[in-house]
């Protein structure tokens, strides 16, 4: 792989590399990856947020045992004690006319930590739950969006011609596409139906219905760039010699073409968590994605739109927990790339 | 502060000489060298489609049309219930039925103008209804229907005559309507906006966003969807009528489009806009219930909150399960979520409270009587149980609005406790309502809503339940659980016909029918909202109709 970019690099830059190998004998390029992102204090600090966000969510059903609350059931005529006195989680306002009835603020204690939505539910118990929601979405996505856009943006960079022209016009078409418009026809066609893909069932409240549309959306973003370097990689001098030498297109693609995408698909796996995240929210917001009872952060940020002016937790918290989800995994995607690119010495 | 001060004076008057409600003649005219002129400034977050009156079928602008067009009759310009009362508008007065309640003879007052300058004649009048059926107008089949020659207009409306159903004598100035039967809610029909006459010579198509004169003391200036709404004066208007058609009290109304309803509630704070359509969003009642109490009205609306569950569909094709969801369903909560007590109560029956033909009555409570105290979850799953359909998998469909997806979920939560496999699904509430209309699209059961069209039982208990207001497979089908009962359709029937001779004996029948519907329950009525709303400092002499509800014109600014 070193060989592909070495044409590229400066004198200084090729020296530092060869000082490197020198001084390490017998690291390959991943272990000398895995060293440099370790050495990057910004890509850890991000990598430690992750990991307490990622454990955060999978204690969820604690933090619900502890605080006694179900993060899915409607509790309006509930009441916790605080301080030693009985407190309705759903207040009258008594004040003035007595109009409208607001949920419980954030009490910093064990029970209703970030208060209660419009349902009388444990803001925060919600959290931790639509954390889960929403990074498996975002998980599932990718993948699936890699596996899709490794596969078209190999084929099509490989064999070129036709192939290469429906391959890339399906791409643009499916990048041009709106998103939003294509979730909002599936969840109202699939409102009393159920589309079936092969062996999946997709009804409107399935999870696989925003993985689904999170997953192919992006996959333009994943291939074009798989594709072009394909297309430099057909025309290298090991890939051409294995065509010389009569080896199957197959194999030539499995063992000298994937390995050199490989890279590039790492580093676009931060990136595509925190495009996907984004989205999912997005969705749910609108209310096509993560249906009720469930939730995701998206759906969250839709419960606390109609509490902003006197519960801004409601919405605040979700928000809080993508924007800093989504930072980490950009710093994090900053530093895998840096570390896996032979260049980032001399930047 | 002065005209603060001015209006408190007479308000002080108005109550000393005990003349509450609306003003007499000469208190009229006091009133309107105080207060005439000035600019009403109105908000919305949208506008309401077509400006035509006798196709626009909202709300919204009915409440415009009050103010712009006139019928032979109308709901008076009065506060509260004295908003029902139908007096005499164009005609003189309102006739006496003859030839068995078939027949209807109306005199045309005399010197009245269109906007355009043109005079209303008795042929304007006919055209009019004429026109109700060639812009297949959405209650031509329904409120116009019993006219004679309706059915071959409402098969043919390009080739619509009336000339044996409404006979017109331009030297007598007279109007002959002859029906089919005789309709004790005739005159309620001929009250509303679609029946408004307008000159004879108007395109026999949806006007769209052209302004059709009017008689009334206001005319639409101009009219864009995505911006506003501009009326003012008509200069051709002269006060006919206090009770029907008053002059107004600004020399404009602007109602402006677009705002969100939080947007909506700044801005009357600030003194931007002098009234929101939209109710105020539930986390700002708590503020403007506080800080601005003497800007806020509170209002009892004759509508309802139901759950309309399909009989034709499992597992509401079962009558245990339409009562079970009528016992599990715990009002209070659901009056918490639409903004408590001050908002909303508790509803049993169909007919709202106060509404001809209600008789306080509950079944499906804890302790059946009178008025809902609590859910009766045992009881709930006990008829589940019974039914033999627990487990099913049920979709509640709601409008995404966050009152009712709040509404979804909660109704999601109880339909689980009482042993289904619920799930709610939220959708626009641009098409949520005829969605849910169409048998075509199965659903089970969903959220809805409805308001008085006019005061009389039948509006809510025919319109709703009867077997012709169902029609499977059309987005217009207001039937919406497909409740087709010949019993309670012949029984209907009959409390109609009593109500041409005894309203008062028609009324207890349709007590009656309300509470022989409950027991079929296809439907949940779940509580009985109240309207807020919200006016800036500078608005005085805010006027609900219980019909109309806000009567802009009514208002005064200066």
């Amino acid at each position: 792989m070193v060989d592909t970019f070495s044409e590229t690099l400066s004198e200084q830059a090729a020296a530092d590399i060869a000082a490197e190998v020198i001084s390490r004998p017998g690291r390959g390029p991943w272990a000398t990856a895995f060293r440099r992102l370790r050495r990057d204090r910004a890509a850890m600090v991000a990598l430690g947020v992750l990991v307490l966000i990622l454990v955060a969510c999978a204690l969820a059903p604690l933090y619900a045992h502890l605080a006694g609350t179900d993060p899915f059931r409607p509790n309006l005529d509930g009441s916790i004690t605080l301080n030693g006195q009985s407190v309705d989680v759903m207040q009258p306002s008594t004040t003035g006319l007595g109009l409208g009835v607001t949920p419980i603020g954030p009490t910093w204690t064990l029970h209703y930590l970030l208060g209660a939505d419009s349902q009388g539910r444990d803001v925060a118990a919600r959290l931790l739950y639509g954390g889960q929601t929403s990074l498996f979405i975002a998980g599932m996505a990718t993948v699936i969006c890699l596996v899709l856009a490794t596969l078209v943006g190999v084929v099509a960079g490989f064999f070129g011609g036709w192939v290469d022209t429906v391959l890339s016009r399906i791409l643009d078409v499916l990048w041009a596409f709106p998103i939003y418009l294509l979730a909002i026809s599936l969840s109202i066609v699939l409102l009393n139906t159920t589309l079936h893909i092969g062996p999946i069932a997709l009804t409107s409240d399935s999870l696989a219905l925003p993985i689904a549309i999170v997953g192919v959306i992006y996959i333009p973003y994943v291939a074009r760039p798989i594709r072009g370097q394909v297309l430099t990689l057909r025309h290298s001098e090991f890939v051409l010699a294995a065509v010389g030498l009569g080896i199957p297109a197959w194999r030539i693609l499995w063992r000298d073409i994937l390995p050199n995408v490989t890279t590039t698909l790492i580093v676009f796996v931060p990136i595509l968590m925190a495009l996907n995240i984004v989205t999912e929210s997005a969705l749910s917001f609108l209310a096509i994605g993560v249906q009720p009872p469930n939730a995701s952060w998206g759906t969250i940020i839709g419960d606390g739109e109609a509490l902003l002016y006197t519960r801004p937790m409601v919405a605040l918290a979700p928000g809080l927990a993508i924007v800093l989800t989504v930072l980490a995994l950009n710093v994090l995607g900053d530093g895998v790339r840096d570390a896996l690119d032979p260049r980032t010495k001399i930047r | 502060m002065r005209n603060l001060t001015r209006t408190v004076a007479m308000g002080l008057a108005l109550a000393a000489l005990g003349l509450a409600g609306t003003a007499s003649a000469a208190t009229q005219a006091e009133l309107m060298k105080l207060h005439r002129g000035g600019t009403l400034e109105l908000i919305s977050s949208s506008s309401e489609g077509t400006i035509d009156p006798q196709v626009n079928y909202t709300a919204e602008y009915w409440q415009l049309y009050q103010g712009v067009y006139d019928g032979l009759v109308t709901f008076a310009k009065g506060e509260g219930a004295d908003g029902n009362k139908i007096v005499p508008d164009l005609a003189t007065e309102s006739p006496a039925a003859e030839d068995g309640g078939k027949t209807y003879v109306f005199h045309l007052r005399k010197g009245i103008k269109f906007s355009n300058g043109q005079e209303v004649t008795v042929n304007d009048v006919y055209a009019s209804f004429v026109r109700i059926f060639k812009v297949k107008g959405p209650t031509a089949g329904t409120f116009y229907n019993g006219i004679v020659g309706a059915d071959a207009c409402l098969q043919n409306p390009d080739t619509c005559s009336l000339k044996d159903g409404i006979v017109v004598d331009p030297k007598a100035d007279t109007v002959t309507f002859h029906l089919t039967a005789p309709d004790p809610e005739f005159f309620d029909k001929l009250a509303v906006p679609h029946a408004s006459i307008l000159p004879a010579d108007s395109p026999m198509t949806d006007v769209g966003t052209k302004p059709l004169p009017g008689t009334g003391p206001y005319m639409f200036k101009s009219y864009a969807p995505n911006q506003e709404l501009i009326m003012v004066r008509n200069p051709n208007f002269k006060q006919w009528s206090e009770a029907a058609q008053p002059d107004g009290f600004p020399d404009e109304i602007d109602y402006k489009f677009g705002l969100t309803t939080d947007a909506s509630v700044t801005a009357v704070e600030n003194g931007q806009a002098d009234w929101m359509f939209d109710s105020p969003p539930t986390d700002r009642l708590s503020e403007i219930g506080t800080k601005y109490a003497s800007q806020v009205h509170v209002s009892p609306l004759t509508a309802f909150y139901y759950l309309a569950m399909n009989v034709n569909l499992a597992p509401f094709d079962n009558q245990k399960v339409r009562q079970a969801v009528n016992y599990a369903i715990d009002r209070n909560a659901l009056v918490n979520l639409f903004g408590g007590k001050v908002l909303a109560q508790p509803a049993c029956t169909i007919l709202p409270p106060g509404f001809p033909g209600y008789e306080a009555h509950c079944d499906y409570t804890k302790d059946p009587g009178t008025k809902w105290t609590a859910p009766d979850l045992a009881k709930a799953k006990e008829l589940v149980k019974e039914s033999g359909t627990a487990g099913q998998k049920v979709t509640v469909i709601v409008e995404d609005k966050a009152v009712d997806r709040n509404i979804g979920t909660y109704v999601q939560s109880v339909l689980n406790e009482i042993g289904y496999d619920a799930s709610v699904k939220a959708i626009s509430a641009n098409i949520q309502f005829t969605y849910i209309q169409n048998t075509n699209n199965k659903v089970q059961i969903s959220l809805s809503d409805w308001y008085q069209d006019y005061p009389a039982a039948s509006d809510f208990l025919n319109v709703l339940l009867s077997c012709a207001s169902f029609h499977p497979g059309s987005d217009s089908s207001i039937n919406i659980s497909g409740f087709c009962d010949k019993k309670v359709d012949a029984d209907m029937a009959q409390a109609m016909s009593t109500a041409i001779t005894d309203p008062a004996a028609a009324n207890k029948e349709w007590a009656k029918i309300d509470q022989e519907v409950m027991v079929a329950a296809p439907m949940a009525p779940l509580f009985n909202p109240k309207r807020v709303d919200f006016v800036s400092k500078r608005l005085g002499n805010f006027v609900f109709s219980n019909q109309n509800q806000f009567i802009p014109e009514l208002a005064w600014v200066k």
